[in-house]
């Protein structure tokens, strides 16, 4: 009988990787990237050839068909040097491709999957409208149907990946009628890029992620052929719940990531300043508190990862996931 | 082509290293381990040169105990196609057995080049590479900055500098061993899929006591220091002209080296 909780070499050769390349590619331009609110292209092509996109989608349509953990450790890695980078690639990875991969049609998966797990192009998941997040009951955005032809109207707001110059489309959760006493019937439309009346705006101006590309959607009367529904009618609110909660270990991971980066900038710092004739870590007060932040860390670290394993040997995780974002996000 | 890289492990640069109680070694516990840089740059050139001379192969070998095949598959998933460990059985080495065992290891393969660092980053002894070439009796170049394979893929051309900003141009014809110095190129980093795929790679395992022969170690460490703690430095206060002054007294009377 053994537990172990090391973990496998290839997991921690993808953490080198990640590391080195963070370190050696994506910190000498972060500052300059976050100060000129640039999206690098630059990076996502780089990003693109280590593999980062499409992590856990099967090789068949173009992904690397490894593990939840393997995932999450990329985008803690990525976190722990640039938010930012580490938006995009969480993004498109659980937003962007994963919606398509898990609730698309063969032809869909087909058509899609293959250029986005290359990271040739983006795409972006529009849900979240000025009044409506993961609130789908207000969302405003509708789509109906004539003709065999979805008209949509409405607008969308804060859709990472979606303005970029290699976006390939959204997929939008749009209110499709009305189910009577249960509410609006709510499903996910595929809109690609340059459809006539689907605009995509780059946001600026934002407090952080300042160099991930985030964007307003206007759909103006925007015309999609049936067939770019997502999966069945009105699956649309039940795909973003699932959609959100892979998601949230994404989320889980950014935050231990940043969490990292920042403990081990205050800990260098620590040793380096010196206030009344000693290093501050030297300062009881300070030493505890470094303390405290490496044991927070670790504890969200092995809960997040716990709930990796859970999710990769298809059991419930998601009050680990509750747990530990609770944590990870402190 | 067949082509050989051989790796190193060694103790990350970041490591604290404490030495053994009886001063033999250094102590192995918790260190962590990274492929020596110089390495790295010969695992790039050898899976380059094997993307512009298909078909070809690149085969990590590596010398040590069994972590050493962490560096093996770190090869094998930057692109090498095959790796072979060579296990260290326990056997006291230096530079010459280490040599010796590479050499008999690599003689019958037939390799038509191998790419070596120009030096292990951990002892610097910059010995095992040129000893392999000499027990394999092929040409060696050591402090490879530039590697152009020759149109016919059986010789190459190879730009080293020699200082004073002098550069040394020689061709050599295969088979052949490269040492590599910084600068050759930049080492890609294991992708994804690379590492998800190194996991099927082939890596033979052979036994260093196999090869090794009569071969005894020519020299032993008898004594492991780490150097002395660097002491604060000064920092001289007040007007350029007292600044100088005082700087030429402390370098003279105190440093002694004007």
């Amino acid at each position: 009988m053994s537990l172990s909780y090391d973990l496998s070499s290839e997991h921690e050769m993808l953490r080198k990787s990640i590391r080195d390349f963070a370190e050696k590619e994506i910190k000498p331009v972060r500052q300059k990237l976050d100060e000129k609110e640039e999206f690098s292209y630059d990076l996502a092509k780089k990003m693109s050839e280590l593999g980062l996109f499409g992590i856990t989608m099967s090789p068949e349509y173009g992904g690397q068909g490894l593990d939840t953990l393997s995932y999450i450790i990329a985008v803690e890695e990525l976190a722990r040097v640039d938010g930012c980078q580490a938006a995009t690639v969480a993004a498109e990875n659980g937003l962007g491709i994963g919606p398509i991969y898990n609730f698309g049609t063969e032809e869909q998966k087909r058509k899609y999957l293959p250029s986005l797990c290359t990271g040739e192009k983006l795409w972006g998941f529009g849900l979240t409208e000025p009044n409506a997040g993961s609130d789908a009951g207000n969302s405003e955005t509708n789509a109906s149907l004539k003709n065999g032809q979805w008209t949509i109207n409405g607008s969308k707001i804060f859709i990472t990946n979606a303005a970029s110059k290699i976006t390939g489309g959204v997929t939008v959760q749009c209110v499709t009628g009305n189910k009577g006493d249960s509410g609006k019937e709510i499903s996910c439309i595929i809109v690609e890029a340059g459809t006539p009346g689907f605009t995509a705006k780059e946001m600026h101006h934002k407090m952080t992620w300042r160099s991930s590309n985030t964007a307003e959607l206007y759909f103006d009367n925007v015309q999609v052929p049936e067939a770019n529904l997502l999966g069945p009618r009105g699956n649309g609110y039940r795909q973003m719940l699932a959609t959100l909660d892979g998601g949230r270990l994404a989320i889980a991971a950014m935050g231990l990531g940043g969490a990292q980066g920042a403990y081990e900038a205050a800990l260098q710092y620590s040793h380096e300043r010196k206030t009344f004739g000693q290093a501050l870590n030297k300062h009881q007060v300070i030493a505890f508190k470094l303390a405290d932040m490496a044991m927070e860390i670790d504890l969200a670290r092995t809960y997040l990862y716990k709930a990796c394993w859970l999710k990769d040997q298809g059991r419930p995780f998601k009050k680990k996931r509750r747990l530990r974002n609770s944590i990870a996000l402190k | 082509m067949k082509i050989a890289v051989l790796l190193k492990q060694v103790p990350d640069t970041e490591t604290k290293i404490r030495v053994k109680g009886d001063a033999s070694g250094i102590e192995s516990d918790g260190i962590k381990y990274i492929i020596s840089p110089y390495d790295e740059f010969a695992i790039e050139e050898a899976i380059k040169t094997k993307e512009k001379s298909a078909p070809s192969e690149v085969i990590a070998v590596s010398l040590g105990p069994v972590r050493v095949v962490d560096a093996i598959r770190t090869a094998l998933a930057m692109g090498a196609d095959k790796g072979i460990h060579i296990d260290d059985c326990g056997l006291a080495m230096d530079s010459f057995v280490t040599a010796k065992v590479l050499a008999n290891a690599l003689k019958n393969e037939n390799f038509d080049l191998i790419f070596t660092g120009k030096q292990a980053i951990d002892d610097d002894a910059s010995q095992v590479s040129q000893m392999v070439a000499e027990f394999l009796n092929v040409p060696q170049l050591m402090l490879a900055e530039k590697f152009e394979l020759g149109a016919d893929k059986k010789s190459a051309t190879i730009e080293r500098s020699v200082g004073g900003g002098t550069k040394e141009v020689y061709t050599v014809e295969f088979p052949a061993v490269i040492g590599a110095e910084k600068g050759l190129n930049t080492p890609r980093y294991a992708s994804l899929p690379g590492i998800m795929k190194a996991k099927t790679k082939p890596v033979t395992t052979l036994k260093a006591s196999d090869l090794v022969g009569e071969t005894k170690p020519k020299t032993t460490n008898v004594n492991f220091r780490l150097p002395p703690e660097r002491a604060a430095g000064k920092v001289l206060q007040g007007e350029p002209e007292q600044l100088a002054q005082q700087l030429v007294k402390l370098l003279r009377e105190e440093a002694k080296v004007i």
